[in-house]
């Protein structure tokens, strides 16, 4: 019964605001709108208003859903030092950062379900009831962890809010076991995200020990800065009390990621280019280019030199410290680093194709828009459960002061 | 309007503490809502749309389900293309595995093999699909397909140093895309020939992605295919007209040869230069191939195992 | 060789040559004709080989073997693969040359002669079919 009145509270939280608020909320829903006009356009078409050809059979959508599953992993770079370490400044942020997980998976969700053929034929996927080809499919182990992390941290973060609007304390043991299994989990989701593209022989440009290890390193050093730049703007917004130290510290951990990223991208090319074999034709396409194409050349430097610079901003603690050069840090790191998931990884692992053929591929203009409406989704889930949680969070919003009988 | 209960001096500005009544009716009434789409969405569509959607894997259906199936698509098509269409789905035979086998010092680059496949089996003809395709590339070179050229278009050929592969599904033993699909939507049958169940595929297209020759193709786009264009004698997992957002590819036209004729592509090749047969049995022309000519296997590094041997006849 | 069908050779229509050879002296002289079937170029092994060491100058209607055999233009493969043994058994096997029908059952083969002209083997290039559409501009 209580639950019922946490959620019905909850609908009214989201629904009241101030005026900045529901412009947000307007824009949002009119990415959505657009986003979805995209989407009927494409199944009312087919995919072929995509610019996917069965040259390059995987490319914005997916890479777009590469990028999020990294960045939902992220948010245990908050977890671990909050609780195993017990570093109390990071505690108060771990809850934000689920916030942020749960997004980006539904992001996740929202670019798969565009990009597949068929979405009607989703049920497909669910296990007794469909036919999910496990263990064999790692794509199959893939929907299943991703949507298990959801679950997960549905549960904590729900959990955690009800305990607080109920003015409980929570169980801690269940809490800190789920919690501790997230970490696994969330290691789990992207590992098994990097082994899609690794187990696969055919392309030899994804085939490299090197991918599962460099898509942590990347996940780690960019899924927080989305959680920088929103904590400034909350602390901003609000009155949730967020610690420099709670910031300067992730900043901190972003710059170690970046830099094993980084030694990661040169152990690669180095690889490469000095064996200089047939397979090196990829990176060959990607960083110089190959038979006079060479779209790709120029997204793929300027996300090393995005990568490099955000390195330095946020080792050096002074530049690290200063709220400009840091969130200058934040944006390059995330345009680095999505590049690299995207332009970086996709496209070179299937250009050329298997029978070596060369096609440029670019997004269309139905992908650019679907895009948009799937990113409008995410930050609307993660804008309408922070309504929710900050207030609580905060105290403000609990059973006491939103009993509607009472009032 | 209900009165604010709450006199805290310091609540937020956004006062997401005033409660309503309307917040119940909203509630309730979105349930309904949603309850209703659904009913109305299942009871909009004809019988057949919904048997269709909660039609099984192939691999489950019961024979009579099977019979049901396959009535209600040759209804299907034949209302679609105005003339009798059957739909099989005859079995492996017994003691059979295919094999293939195509003659490099043959091979001219006609692409008559390309479009005998094509009409044989009712691929979309725009967008265009194509399940062969053929790689020119210089004798001196060897074959290096990274220069190979697809698009070779020349008054005659074969030209002057150059030879040609052509590339469709290898039938591997150890198929990639099998192992990758998420819903298994793709398998190997007992004689060997790799199916897909195109009223099962999810159109994740990872099969694509895993496959090292290029031999999926996905269907972007409705495939359009006219009535005179439709070859009527379809097999359920071969050539029977496949819908928008599916994977499709070579299945050695399973509608021939389990009735023991030859492939198209094989029939049509005007200079011999592809064989077909039964690997199990010794005195197929294959299996001579295989004892008496150099054969080889494409990306054999790979370890697909593949059922289609490249071989020199000269 | 049972369960196989073979169409006719090539120019059965002329068949048989004994309504015109059977009345004509046969000249033995290594030459190039000119005054009939002078439209066969001859481009097999021409430097060392003429038309009557195939074809049996005393009865026009039989090919003739190196060995002196007769045989009947519908075998003509024989005498084809007396030179061209490889080829010969691949062929009989099935592997060199086209067959249709079925793989379990009935084929049709095709004579040596059906594919190769043999005064002039060596096969023509032939125009090929359209290349693919290319992905950029398939819409």
């Amino acid at each position: 019964m209580n639950f019922f009145k946490f959620v019905k509270a909850s609908l009214y939280c989201v629904t009241h605001g101030s005026k900045t608020y529901f412009i947000w909320l307007a824009f949002l829903i009119v990415l959505i709108l657009n986003g979805a006009l995209g989407l009927f356009d494409q199944f009312h078409n087919g995919l072929i208003m995509t610019n996917m050809r069965d040259q390059v059979s995987w490319a914005f959508y997916i890479g777009n859903f590469t990028f999020l599953v990294g960045v939902a992993a992220a948010s245990v770079l908050l977890v671990i030092p909050a609780y195993i370490y017990n570093w109390k400044p990071l505690k108060e942020v771990v809850i934000l950062g689920e916030l942020l997980a749960i997004s980006a998976i539904v992001m996740c969700l929202g670019f798969v379900i565009v990009d597949i053929g068929h979405p009607e034929r989703f049920w497909h996927l669910i296990p007794f009831l469909g036919n999910m080809n496990i263990p064999q499919s790692v794509l199959a182990w893939d929907v299943l962890v991703l949507n298990g992390y959801l679950v997960l941290n549905l549960v904590i973060v729900t959990y955690l809010l009800y305990c607080s609007y109920m003015e409980k304390k929570y169980n801690t043991t269940f809490v800190h076991s789920l919690v501790l299994f997230s970490i696994p989990l969330a290691i789990g989701i992207h590992t098994v995200t990097a082994f899609v593209y690794n187990g696969l022989p055919a392309r030899p440009f994804w085939n490299a020990s090197i991918l599962a290890p460099k898509f942590l390193a990347s996940a780690f050093c960019s899924g927080p800065a989305i959680l920088l730049i929103l904590l400034q703007i909350l602390r901003r917004t609000t009155r949730l009390e967020i610690r420099d130290e709670a910031i300067w510290k992730i900043a901190e951990l972003m710059a170690y990621a970046m830099a094993f990223n980084l030694f990661l991208t040169g152990a690669e090319v180095f690889k490469e280019f000095y064996s200089d074999t047939h397979h090196t034709v990829y990176s060959t396409y990607m960083y110089i280019g190959l038979h006079g194409h060479n779209a790709i050349v120029p997204y793929v430097w300027a996300s090393i030199l995005f990568s490099v610079i955000a390195l330095i901003l946020f080792l050096i603690p002074s530049t690290r410290r200063n709220p400009v050069t840091m969130n200058i840090g934040c944006v390059l790191i995330y345009a680095g680093v999505y590049i690299e998931k995207g332009i970086g990884l996709v496209i070179p692992g299937m250009t050329p194709d298997t029978l070596g053929e060369i096609y440029e591929y670019f997004p269309s203009p139905t992908e650019i828009r679907i895009a948009e409406g799937i990113f409008g989704l995410g930050f609307l889930t993660f804008t309408l459960m922070l309504k929710v949680a900050v207030p609580i969070a905060l105290g403000e919003f609990n059973i006491r002061q939103s009993r509607p009988e009472t009032v | 309007m209900k009165k604010n209960k709450c006199t805290n001096n310091d609540r937020p500005k956004d006062d997401c503490l005033k409660k309503e009544s309307r917040t119940i009716s909203r509630r309730s009434f979105l349930k309904t809502m949603a309850g209703a789409a659904g009913a109305c969405f299942l009871a909009s569509c004809d019988s057949d749309t919904r048997e269709a959607f909660f039609q099984r894997h192939f691999r489950e259906l019961g024979r009579p389900e099977l019979t049901g199936v396959l009535e209600r698509l040759e209804r299907q098509y034949s209302e679609q293309f105005g003339k009798t269409v059957s739909v099989t789905a005859d079995p492996s035979m017994e003691d059979v595995l295919f094999g293939y086998g195509l003659d490099l010092s043959r091979c001219v680059g006609c692409r008559r093999c390309v479009y005998a496949c094509v009409e044989e089996n009712n691929c979309s003809r725009d967008p265009q699909v194509h399940l062969i395709r053929v790689l020119e590339m210089e004798k001196d070179r060897g074959i290096d397909i990274f220069d190979a050229n697809h698009y070779y278009n020349p008054e005659e050929v074969p030209r002057e140093g150059h030879f040609y592969m052509p590339v469709s599904c290898q039938m591997c033993r150890n198929p990639q895309c099998v192992t990758v699909c998420p819903v298994g939507a793709t398998w190997t049958e007992p004689d060997g020939i790799v199916v897909v169940d195109y009223d099962w595929c999810i159109g994740c297209r990872c099969c694509m992605s895993a496959c090292p020759y290029g031999a999926r193709h996905f269907n972007w786009a409705k495939p359009s295919l006219t009535p005179e264009e439709l070859n009527p004698e379809t097999h359920y997992l071969g050539n029977r007209p496949r819908p928008a957002g599916v994977v499709e590819k070579c299945t050695f036209c399973i509608q021939r040869v389990r009735k023991g004729l030859y492939p198209a592509c094989v029939e049509i090749c005007p200079v011999g230069a592809r064989k077909f047969g039964n690997l199990l049995d010794p005195k197929s022309e294959i299996r001579y191939i295989m004892e008496n000519k150099r054969v080889f296997i494409f990306k054999e590094e790979i370890n697909t195992q593949p059922k289609f041997y490249y071989f020199y006849g000269t | 060789m049972t369960g196989v069908q073979v169409p006719p050779p090539p120019l059965s229509d002329l068949f048989p040559c004994s309504q015109c050879h059977e009345d004509l002296e046969s000249n033995l002289e290594h030459r190039v004709l000119t005054e009939m079937h002078d439209d066969i170029t001859l481009q097999h092994d021409e430097e060392n080989r003429w038309c009557l060491d195939c074809h049996n100058p005393d009865d026009r209607d039989r090919l003739r073997m190196a060995s002196g055999k007769l045989i009947e233009f519908s075998e003509s493969y024989r005498l084809c693969g007396q030179c061209h043994g490889p080829k010969y058994r691949d062929w009989k096997a099935g592997v060199h040359g086209k067959r249709s029908g079925n793989w379990n059952g009935e084929k049709q083969y095709l004579l040596c002669v059906h594919c190769h002209d043999p005064h002039s083997p060596r096969f023509k290039p032939i125009e090929p079919m359209p290349p693919p559409i290319r992905p950029e501009n398939l819409r």
